[in-house]
C-alpha cells in the first residue's frame, strides 16, 4: 500500500480532526487542556453564563502559576486583586472536578514545566493552555499551542476548538554546538534570522543533529520559544530521549499500556519525501551565545557582535530607533560590557533542572557583582526539590544569591517582582517587549550561562571568558 | 459573549504605524488581574497613553483629540507575544471594531475573530495608502464590507478586497460564536472522544 507521504505534524493533527468545515476551521479534538488563574476565569463565567458543563473533567489540569509570590507561599497572598483569581481558580476547579496544583501544592509550579514533569504531557498528544509558550510541549512531539480565553471556554464546554490548519515549516540544524552554546543560544539564534514574525502561519518542526542530540529540557526550551517568530508551536520527533524522560512519572502510561503507548509514538516522524511549505537550513558552527538589544525577541545577537545598524535591523528604520532608544542602546555598539543591574533566571523557557545546573557552572567559586539583583527562581517544587538534592542550593548560597519559590515571577512581572524603570536586566525568559518585566523595565535576553556571567561580573560578558 | 453582528462599517480611523505591537502593549500583564470581563479598556496601551502619575501622554495619538473612530490602522505584525484574549477585549472595549494591519499575529487574529472585532489584513502597499489619507485629512473615512469583504478610502475611492473564510464572515455577520456550534455537535465530539488514545 503506498501513501502520500506525511509529516510528523500531519499524523499528529490529521488524527484529531472531528469535522472539517468547508471554507472554514477544522473542529479539533484536545487530549490535554492546561488552564492557570489569569486567562480561565471569564471561560468558567461563560460557562456559567450559558448553564453549560464541563464536558471531560478529566482531561483540564490546573496550576496557579502568573500571579503567584516566590516568596513567602506559606502567607496569605497580600495583593487582594491576585488573592481573588487563585480563589477563582480553586472554586472554579473544585466545582467542576478539576485537578487543581495550587499554591503550596507539592505540585505547584509553572504549568509548562509541571505538565511534562508529571508525564501530563505525552507524544502525539493535542495540548492547549491560555497561554502562548504551549508551544513547549512540542519537544514530546505533542502538538501543542496557546489559546485565548473564549477558547478556554471551547474546550472545558466540548473539549474541541476551531482551528484552521496551520502552514508547515522544518528548521534544520546540524553540526555540533560549540562550548558555552546552549539550547537557548539555539533558539534565539533561530528567531534572530527568521524575524519576530518569520514564521507566523506556520506549525514549526525542527530536525537535525542539534535537537537530536538535545536533552528534553533543551528541547522544552526550543519548542517553547516557537512563537517568538510567530509560530504556532515547535515540534520535535520523540525518540529514545523522551522515552526515557517519560517513563515512570507519575502519569505516565505504565504496564501494558506503556508498551502500547509506546509502540504508536514510534511511529511519530516525518516521512521520507513528506513536503513542508518552507525549510530553513542551519549550521551549528555559526551560533554564539547569544543576547538581545531590542524590544522584541527576533532583535537577537551574537554576544561578541554589534548592535546593527538600521538599515540591517529589518522593518521599518522608525521602528528600529523607537526601540534602541527604549533600551538606551545606539547601533554599531558592542553589548559586551554594557552595566546590568538585574538577572532573572527562571520562567517556562529556563526554570528547569537544567538550566540551574549551567548557571551554577558558573557561580561556583566566585561571588555575586554587589550592585545587581537576581532572582533566581524555580519551574516548580520539583525543580526546587532537585535544586536542594544536587547541591547547587549550597553553590548558590556560597556565592551570595537566594532561592526563590517557583512561578511565572519576573518574566511578565504580575507579581511583585518587576525590574524598575530605566533598569536592565539580563534575563533567561522568552520576551523582551517594553515594560515586560515592569514599566520601564529594560530587558535583554539569553540564556542561563549569560545570566550567570552577568550576575558576577555585573556587566555583558561572554561565559565562555569564564568557563574552564 | 455575545458581540454585535458585524456588517458594513463606515468610520474615521486612528493611525499606529508602529510595527510589531505586542500584547504587552496593548494591555499589559499587570492588568489582567480581573475575573469579569470588565473595564479593560480603560487600560488600553496603558503605558504608551499614560505617564506614571496616570495622565495622559500628550504625543501618543490615542490622546490626540483630532483622531477618532471605530477603526484601528496599525503597522505590521500587530498583536504579537502573549496569547492573552485580554488584548482584543481592550480593543473591543475602548471601542474598536475593526483593527487594520499588513499583517496580523495568529492568535491575536484567532481572539479577535472571537469576540467580533474584524481584522482585516490589507498589502503593505494599501496601508500605505490609509496612513497617508489619515494624516492628509484625519476626519477621512474607511468603509469596511464585510460581505463584499472590502476595505475602501472614501475620499479617494481606492478599495483593496481581503480574505476571511466564509465560516467565520456567516459568524461576525449574524453574532454567532464558535460554542454554540460546538455545543450543536457534542453527540459526535463524544463519539470521538471514545475512541481517543487518551
Amino acid at each position: 500500500m503506498s501513501q502520500v507521504p506525511a509529516t510528523l505534524f500531519d499524523k499528529v493533527w490529521d488524527s484529531h480532526v472531528v469535522r472539517k468545515i468547508e471554507d472554514g476551521p477544522d473542529v479539533f479534538f484536545i487530549d490535554r487542556h492546561f488552564i492557570h488563574e489569569v486567562t480561565s476565569p471569564v471561560a468558567f463565567l461563560g460557562l456559567e453564563n450559558r448553564g453549560v458543563k464541563v464536558m471531560f473533567p478529566g482531561k483540564t489540569f490546573a496550576t496557579a502559576d502568573h500571579n503567584t509570590p516566590t516568596i513567602n507561599q506559606h502567607l496569605p497572598v497580600q495583593d487582594p486583586l491576585s488573592a481573588n483569581q487563585l480563589k477563582a481558580l480553586e472554586t472554579n476547579t473544585a466545582k467542576y472536578g478539576i485537578s487543581h496544583w495550587g499554591l503550596g501544592n507539592p505540585k505547584n509550579g509553572i504549568v509548562h514545566v509541571v505538565g511534562p514533569e508529571n508525564g501530563i504531557t505525552l507524544p502525539g498528544m493535542t495540548i492547549v493552555c491560555g497561554d502562548s509558550h504551549t508551544s513547549t510541549h512540542g519537544a514530546f512531539g505533542a502538538i501543542a499551542f496557546g489559546i485565548g480565553t473564549s477558547e478556554v471556554e471551547m474546550v472545558l464546554s466540548s473539549q474541541c476548538i476551531m482551528q484552521p490548519k496551520p502552514k508547515k515549516m522544518r528548521i534544520n540544524v546540524n553540526g555540533r554546538l560549540g562550548k558555552g552554546i546552549t539550547p537557548k543560544d539555539v533558539t534565539l539564534y533561530i528567531i534572530s534570522q527568521l524575524t519576530a514574525a518569520g514564521a507566523t502561519g506556520y506549525f514549526v518542526e525542527y530536525a537535525g543533529e542539534v535537537f537530536e542530540n538535545m536533552s528534553m529540557e533543551g528541547r522544552m526550551t526550543v519548542c517553547n520559544m516557537s512563537i517568538e517568530m510567530g509560530a504556532r508551536g515547535g515540534i520535535i520527533a520523540p525518540d529514545e530521549t523522551t522515552f526515557a524522560y517519560i517513563k515512570g512519572r507519575e502519569k505516565a502510561p505504565q504496564g501494558a499500556a506503556w508498551d502500547k503507548a509506546l509502540a504508536y509514538w514510534k511511529t511519530l516522524k516525518t516521512d521520507e519525501g513528506a513536503a513542508f511549505d518552507k525549510e530553513y537550513h542551519f549550521n551549528a558552527a555559526d551560533i554564539e551565545p547569544m543576547i538581545t538589544y531590542g524590544t522584541n525577541p527576533g532583535m537577537g545577537m551574537g554576544i561578541t557582535g554589534h548592535i546593527p545598524a538600521a538599515e540591517n535591523g529589518g522593518g521599518s528604520k522608525a521602528s528600529y530607533e523607537k526601540s534602541l532608544e527604549y533600551m538606551g542602546f545606539a547601533e554599531e555598539e558592542s553589548m559586551i560590557g554594557k552595566k546590568v543591574d538585574y538577572v532573572f533566571i527562571g520562567s517556562c523557557t529556563n526554570g528547569r533542572i537544567e538550566d540551574f545546573r549551567a548557571f551554577a557552572q558558573i557561580v561556583k567559586g566566585r561571588k555575586k557583582a554587589e550592585h545587581v539583583t537576581a532572582w533566581i527562581v524555580p519551574g516548580s517544587h520539583i525543580v526546587e526539590q532537585q535544586i536542594k538534592d544536587e547541591g547547587i542550593l549550597d553553590i548558590l548560597t556560597e556565592a551570595g544569591f537566594q532561592l526563590r519559590q517557583p512561578g511565572c515571577s519576573a518574566c511578565l512581572a504580575m507579581n511583585d517582582d518587576k525590574v524598575p524603570a530605566g533598569k536592565y536586566a539580563v534575563s533567561t525568559s522568552n520576551r523582551n517587549f517594553e515594560g515586560r518585566q515592569g514599566p520601564g523595565s529594560r530587558t535583554m535576553l539569553a540564556s542561563p550561562l549569560v545570566a550567570a556571567a552577568a550576575a558576577v561580573t555585573g556587566v555583558v560578558t561572554d561565559p565562555r571568558t569564564l568557563m574552564a | 459573549m455575545a458581540y454585535d453582528k458585524f456588517t458594513v462599517l463606515k468610520s474615521t480611523a486612528v493611525p499606529m504605524p508602529i510595527e510589531n505591537v505586542d500584547t504587552d502593549q496593548i494591555i499589559p500583564a499587570r492588568f489582567l488581574k480581573a475575573t469579569e470581563r470588565k473595564g479593560f479598556g480603560d487600560n488600553l496601551f496603558r503605558d504608551w497613553r499614560f505617564n506614571n502619575d496616570d495622565t495622559p501622554k500628550q504625543d501618543f495619538v490615542l490622546n490626540n483629540p483630532i483622531y477618532s473612530g471605530k477603526i484601528l490602522v496599525a503597522g505590521k505584525n500587530f498583536g504579537s507575544g502573549s496569547s492573552r484574549e485580554h488584548a482584543a477585549w481592550a480593543i473591543y472595549d475602548y471601542g474598536f471594531r475593526c483593527v487594520v494591519s499588513s499583517f496580523f499575529a495568529d492568535i491575536f487574529k484567532n481572539n479577535s475573530l472571537n469576540i467580533g472585532i474584524l481584522p482585516v489584513t490589507v498589502t503593505p502597499a494599501f496601508l500605505d495608502k490609509i496612513f497617508t489619507a489619515i494624516e492628509a485629512d484625519p476626519k477621512a473615512e474607511l468603509t469596511v464590507d464585510l460581505d463584499k469583504q472590502s476595505i475602501t478610502i472614501d475620499a479617494t475611492g481606492e478599495s483593496e478586497s481581503f480574505d476571511i473564510n466564509s465560516y467565520k464572515k456567516h459568524n461576525l455577520m449574524n453574532g454567532f460564536d464558535d460554542i454554540d456550534y460546538l455545543q450543536a455537535m457534542k453527540e459526535e465530539i463524544a463519539a470521538f472522544a471514545e475512541k481517543s488514545l487518551y
